[in-house]
Parts: structure tokens; C-alpha cells; sequence
């Protein structure tokens, strides 16, 4: 009696669970479907603007055409942006991977103070330095016409901060593994080239994805370095212009449109790799 | 309390000028002791090594002083010497020729580096001494030096967290030491928008900056300050509790038994984190817009006339922006909660069950206390990332909207980094941003540093095992 008294209780609460779940799964799927829809949307029939209607009256792929057409430099602002999400991938990858083996496997002298300065740089806002950064790439040459290297280099440079979670993980390969390894003979390099990387797998794959989403999304120090240079932006600095300068109604659309050709790849790689970053956001947040 | 923070104090200080004492004996001792090599490495630095075939070391230690000379004769000097006044010599026309003067800017950020140049180069000068004198004392105990291959070697081996950390502390020396420090300097001197490098000189004006910050005269920022702090603070705490206990909920509910398709609905929540922000929260902009689809939806079946004005209302702006985080900030909680949810042990709730607990006493008192316990240092991180949340601000209501009663361009939005951001893009107000950036330091720093130590996982690590 008991028993079926809390199975059907169990139920009605599945039922309401559902309803809720479906609820919630409208409203996180909403912006993105009306993304799609909008990207559709003809331009020549109906407009490029903000209408009160989300599935558009015709399909067309106006939006998509013009943005391919070499009206506007979208093809290169996409190389761009590519390029730069994959050489930030590797290289920071590179440098997170090296700061963490010294810093987990290695003792030397000031590495406490090493990791307590870095920490303490971290708590300053990113955008502060940005007037600096200017200069200091400027002398460089590497501003405007040169900004994708200067992007490049600006965000290695200071990847090796980021070390946390990868440290975290290389603390949980037991050290007695090391050991045996140099009681063989084997160098510190030699551990760490053939036995620590290739059992790191997870922890990298989840570095280099973190990595290279960033660079899609940087807007604030891309605009600044590749100020009036046109042919130096990124997707997310020449798209800013589509919505936030005041012919946005005409753009709207083919904002849309751009939108998703740079949501595809993005998504469908996060999504293939997403056990990967899973475990790596679930391990830094507990350890913290 | 006080008084042993005090004392403790005191003894660093003690410590530290012990230590500098020893040192200075041990310099000394190594000199009197030391062979004409060791001696003559005082002045030319790697000399010592290379003499005793030393050759790698030693030439390491002698290219840094090259370079070190090369730097301060050629370049370093210049700009170093006029660092107390950041140049007199103000940009000025000779006929129609532009004759260009001190570079301040230039002045400071080449001061700074040759500042670190300096420290860098006794600090090397100390290892060179170290170096000769244990050459010394190894070639007196009879025993043999290692060979240049075995020096090399070493950098793969005994010596490999050099090689590795090289590069890395080279990049965050330059691209962000380098930069914070100069900054700070900013915030101490005039560097505004009419005092621009290199047309305008700027120069130190001391604290004047931060009481400006804080004061509450006519020319002050202080109402604006503390109004932007104040909701800096609230943004931060209710971005972080309510996505966190939402997030909890919906985690829990996902993983409730029974329920079908786990990995589907965790599949669409996630979609959020895997589409770039800068496109979703644009197009969530632009939906609250006046003439969005909410609002356009909302007129076209009649229930409202005219517009609600989501990011022209202050209130209603922070309210929708709190809203969306949600949107944003649930599925990071998810992930992370479901992964914890799995450890904790089945048992606990199979013995509360038959307890007769009802499920939110068992969510009271099991989930809820192991949550909190395991994610306190998670909240704390997400706490201070909310703090310079810049990414949602900026992109869905740009800080806006402006209000007359705010100083300094900031609008009822505006976080500290945001303003931070808007007064060195859109004012060039250098000098300002850079007081806004330590402030901001300094609040991150009290959350981060002063709460991490009170928290229960920290304190007391064995807790919940």
C-alpha cells in the first residue's frame, strides 16, 4: 500500500518534472532557433531589420549570399579569426602544459613565491592594461595592419597563468609512476615528453578547446589593437558594428546569418568534445 | 590577533635584514677568499666560470651583462633618468616644424622596464658570485666540476623547470608584470585626455586621483563611485547565489530517478556555453529591445500598447540582466553539480528515506550542506568572475542606460570594469581607469584572499570524508 502510495506520488512529480523540463528547454532553445529562422529571413522581399515576427515569410538566402558576395570582407575576417583560434589553441596549450608539469612535478626555489605573485596578478582586470598592451605591440609593429599577431602573441604571452585545473589534474597521476621512470634512467624531459603527455589526453583536449572558443568571442582588445584596419578584424569586432551602429535594421539579418556560419563549427566542436570539458570544469571547480 | 599579525611583522622584517646581513657576509667572505678569477667576476660577471671551463654558465652570465649595458647606455638611461618628472621638454613648433620633446608615456613604461632591468641584473650579479664560490669550493674539495654537456644536459633533467618556465615567465613578465606595474604608476600621475603622449607632457600629481575617486564635491566621482560599487557588489552576489541554487535545482531535477533522456536535456542547457556569447547575447539583446520580438510580439497580441523599456529603465535593465545570466549561468552549475550530485552516497538518502524524510528535508540536509561544502571555492571564483563580469554587461546593455545624476560617463549597469573599460575607450580618461583598475583589484583581492581562508573546505580538508 505504502509502495504504490510513493510510486504514484513519484508519478505525478515525474510529470510536473517534465513539464518543467520541456518549459525550460523552450526557453534555451528560443534564442537560437529565432537566430536560424532570422538568418533566413529574405532581404529583398521582406527586410534586414527587427520585425515582431520570427519565422520569416519567405525563405531566401539573401543574407547568406551577401555575406559571400565580397561585399564586405567577411571571408577574411573569418580566416582571421580561425587562424587566430588555432595558433591560441596550440600555443597556449603548449605553455599551460609546461607551467604545470614544472609546477606540479618540480621543487625549486621560488616556485611558492611563483604562484603566489601569479595569483596575485591575476586578480587585476584584464581591460586595465589595455592602453599598454597598445604601446607595447605598437613598438612591435604589431597593431593594426599587424594585429593578428599581435593578438596572438598578447594572448600566449600570459596563458601560462592559467595553469590551475591542468595542474590539478597532473597532481593526480601519482608521482610513483615518475619515480620509477628516473630510477630507470629517465630524464625529466624524457618523463614528461613520453609518459605524463600521453596520459594527459583529457586535460589537453580540454586546454585547447577552451583556448580556441576565446578568440570567437573577443571582441574588446581586438577592436582596440585592429582600431580602423578593416582588413585586421575578427568576426566578433566587424559583426559589433552590424547590431550595435545605427543602420543595425538593415543588418540585422545578415547579422543573424554571420551568426550561425560562426555558431557551427564552434558548436558542433564543443559538442563533440563535450565529455572532455566536462571533466575539466568539473575538476577545477572542486579543487578550486 | 592584532598583535600577532603585528609581531609576526616585525619578525620578517627581522628576518629579512638578517638574511640581507648574511648575505652581504657571505659576498664578502667570497671576495676575501676568493682567487684572482673570483675576484675579477665582481666586476665582469661569468668570468670566474669560464676561466675554470665553465663555459655555458659563464657565458650566460656575461651575455646578461652585455646586454644589460647595451640596454641602460643605449636606451634605458635616457628614459630612467627623467622618471621623477616624466620630462620637461613638452612637444612644441619651431616655425612650422613640429620639434618633438619627452615622451611621458614612453618615459614611464621604459622607466619601469630598466627599474626590473636592474633588479634583474643584482640579481644575477649574486648568482655569479654563488657560482664562483661553490666552483671554488668543489675545485678545493678535489672533486671535478660537471662538464659543459652535463650543464646542458641538466636543463632536460635536474634543471628542466628552467626550460620550461623560461618562455612562460618571459610572456607574463612582459605582457602583464610589466603592464599592471605601469599602470599603477598611471593611477599617481595626470594622464588623461589633454595630457596625451607624445603632443602633451603628464606628470605626477600623487594621490590627487583616488581623492577624486572618493570625493563627494562638484568635480568628484564619489556618488558615482559608490552607486557603481554598490551594484557591482549586488550584480555579483545575485548572479552567483541564483544561477548557483537555480542551477542546483535543475541539476537535481535531471538526475531525479525516473526521468528519461537525461543526456538530451543536458544537451540543450549546455548549447549555451557551446555558441559563442558574443552572437547569442547579442540576439538576447536585441530580442528586450524596444523594437525586438519581445516587445513586438507582446504589441501584436495586444497586451501592452506601448514598449516595455528593458534597457532604457534602470531597473528593469538590471532585473533583465540578472534574468539572462541565468539563461547563461544554470547550465555551468549543471555540469558541475551532476558530476557531484553522482558522488554523493546512495545510502545517505536510502536511510533518510526510510527515516520518512521528505525530499526537500533530504535536500536540506544531505545535498545541500555536501554541495555547499565541496563548491565553496568554486562559488568564490564564480563570486569574483561575476565581480568583472564584463562580457554580459557589455554585451547586452553596454552599461547603459545613462543617467544625469551619474558622473564620468558610467550608466546604471555599469560594473567597475566596465566603466573601467568606457573611460579608457570612449574618454581616454587614463589617469581615472587606472584608479578604477586598483580599486577593482582591491575588491577582488578582499573576496578572493580574505573569504578563501574562512571557507570550510579549506580550513578543514578532512570535512566531509
Amino acid at each position: 500500500m505504502i509502495k504504490t502510495g510513493y510510486k504514484s506520488k513519484q508519478r505525478i512529480g515525474n510529470f510536473f518534472a517534465y513539464i518543467f523540463l520541456i518549459l525550460i528547454s523552450i526557453i534555451w532553445l528560443f534564442p537560437f532557433v529565432g537566430i536560424v529562422l532570422q538568418s533566413f529571413r529574405s532581404f529583398a522581399t521582406e527586410s534586414g531589420g527587427m520585425e515582431s515576427y520570427i519565422i520569416p515569410h519567405q525563405f531566401s538566402l539573401d543574407n547568406y549570399k551577401f555575406l559571400f558576395s565580397g561585399e564586405t570582407n567577411f571571408l577574411l575576417w573569418y580566416k582571421n579569426t580561425v587562424i587566430i583560434a588555432f595558433f591560441v589553441a596550440a600555443l597556449q596549450t603548449i605553455v599551460i602544459l609546461c607551467v604545470s608539469y614544472a609546477l606540479s612535478r618540480m621543487r625549486f626555489a621560488g616556485r611558492t613565491l611563483l604562484m603566489k605573485s601569479w595569483l596575485i596578478l591575476g586578480l587585476f582586470p584584464g581591460f586595465l592594461t589595455m592602453i599598454c598592451l597598445y604601446f607595447l605591440l605598437k613598438q612591435f609593429g604589431l597593431t593594426q595592419a599587424g594585429a593578428i599577431p599581435g593578438l596572438i602573441l598578447v594572448s600566449v604571452a600570459s596563458s601560462g597563468m592559467g595553469y590551475y585545473v591542468c595542474k590539478g589534474y597532473f597532481d593526480t597521476i601519482p608521482k610513483a609512476l615518475d619515480e620509477a621512470a628516473r630510477i630507470d634512467g629517465a630524464s625529466r624531459a624524457r618523463i614528461f615528453f613520453t609518459m605524463t603527455i600521453p596520459m594527459s589526453k583529457p586535460i589537453i583536449i580540454y586546454t585547447a578547446l577552451v583556448a580556441f572558443m576565446a578568440p570567437w568571442n573577443d571582441y574588446i582588445f581586438a577592436s582596440y589593437v585592429a582600431f580602423g584596419h578593416d582588413k585586421s578584424y575578427n568576426v566578433a569586432v566587424a559583426m559589433f558594428r552590424w547590431v550595435k551602429t545605427n543602420d543595425y535594421q538593415g543588418y540585422f539579418t545578415r547579422f543573424c546569418a554571420g551568426g550561425v556560419l560562426i555558431a557551427i563549427p564552434v558548436t558542433l566542436l564543443f559538442m563533440f568534445l563535450q565529455k572532455y570539458y566536462v571533466e575539466g570544469v568539473t575538476g577545477g571547480a572542486v579543487k578550486g | 590577533m592584532a598583535n600577532g599579525s603585528k609581531k609576526e611583522k616585525k619578525n620578517n622584517i627581522a628576518t629579512f635584514f638578517s638574511a640581507l646581513g648574511n648575505d652581504c657576509k657571505k659576498i664578502g667572505l667570497t671576495f676575501k677568499e676568493g682567487d684572482i678569477r673570483t675576484k675579477l667576476s665582481f666586476i665582469i660577471m661569468g668570468l670566474g666560470p669560464i676561466l675554470r671551463g665553465q663555459i655555458l654558465v659563464g657565458l650566460a652570465l656575461m651575455l646578461s651583462e652585455v646586454i644589460f649595458i647595451w640596454y641602460m647606455t643605449g636606451f634605458g638611461w635616457t628614459y630612467l633618468s627623467k622618471i621623477t618628472t616624466l620630462g620637461t621638454v613638452a612637444t612644441h613648433k619651431v616655425k612650422r616644424k613640429t620639434v618633438y620633446g619627452d615622451n611621458s608615456f614612453l618615459i614611464l613604461l621604459f622607466g619601469v622596464l630598466s627599474i626590473f632591468a636592474v633588479i634583474a641584473i643584482i640579481a644575477l650579479w649574486r648568482l655569479n658570485v654563488e657560482e664562483n664560490r661553490r666552483e671554488e669550493l668543489t675545485l678545493k674539495a678535489g672533486k671535478k666540476l660537471p662538464t659543459n654537456l652535463e650543464t646542458f644536459g641538466s636543463l632536460f633533467d635536474k634543471n628542466f623547470d628552467k626550460t620550461l618556465l623560461f618562455l612562460p615567465v618571459t610572456g607574463i613578465f612582459l605582457f602583464t608584470l610589466l603592464p599592471i606595474v605601469f599602470m599603477i604608476f598611471i593611477a599617481f600621475t595626470n594622464y588623461d585626455y589633454n595630457h596625451q603622449a607624445p603632443a602633451n607632457l603628464f606628470t605626477w600629481v600623487g594621490l590627487q586621483n583616488f581623492k577624486e575617486l572618493v570625493s563627494f564635491g562638484s568635480e568628484g566621482l564619489g556618488p558615482t563611485f559608490f552607486k557603481v560599487l554598490a551594484w557591482t557588489l549586488v550584480w555579483a552576489f545575485l548572479a552567483t547565489f541564483i544561477d548557483y541554487f537555480l542551477g542546483l535545482a535543475v541539476a537535481i531535477l535531471i538526475n531525479k530517478k525516473g526521468i528519461r533522456f537525461k543526456k538530451l536535456w543536458r544537451t540543450i542547457l549546455v548549447m549555451t556555453i557551446a555558441v559563442p556569447q558574443f552572437v547569442s547575447l547579442l540576439y538576447v539583446a536585441k530580442m528586450f529591445a524596444n523594437d525586438g520580438i519581445i516587445n513586438g510580439f507582446l504589441k501584436r497580441v495586444g497586451l501592452i500598447q506601448s514598449a516595455i523599456p528593458f534597457w532604457s529603465n534602470p531597473m528593469l535593465a538590471r532585473v533583465t540582466i540578472v534574468v539572462v545570466n541565468i539563461w547563461i549561468g544554470i547550465p555551468y552549475l549543471m555540469l558541475i553539480a551532476t558530476g557531484l550530485l553522482m558522488n554523493i552516497p546512495e545510502d545517505l538518502y536510502e536511510s533518510a528515506r526510510i527515516d520518512g524524510a521528505s525530499a526537500w528535508q533530504m535536500f536540506k540536509s544531505i545535498t545541500l550542506p555536501y554541495m555547499l561544502f565541496v563548491t565553496g571555492p568554486f562559488l568564490l571564483t564564480q563570486f569574483t568572475g561575476n565581480l568583472n563580469n564584463f562580457g554580459v554587461i557589455y554585451l547586452l546593455s553596454g552599461g547603459g542606460p545613462g543617467t544625469m545624476s551619474y558622473a564620468g560617463n558610467a550608466g546604471t549597469t555599469d560594473l567597475l570594469v566596465t566603466w573601467l573599460y568606457k573611460m579608457t575607450v570612449n574618454d581616454s580618461n587614463y589617469r581615472m581607469a587606472a584608479v578604477i583598475g586598483i580599486m577593482v583589484f582591491i575588491v577582488t583581492a578582499i573576496f578572493a584572499l580574505g573569504v578563501y581562508g574562512l571557507l570550510p573546505s579549506v580550513k578543514d580538508e578532512e570535512g566531509f570524508q
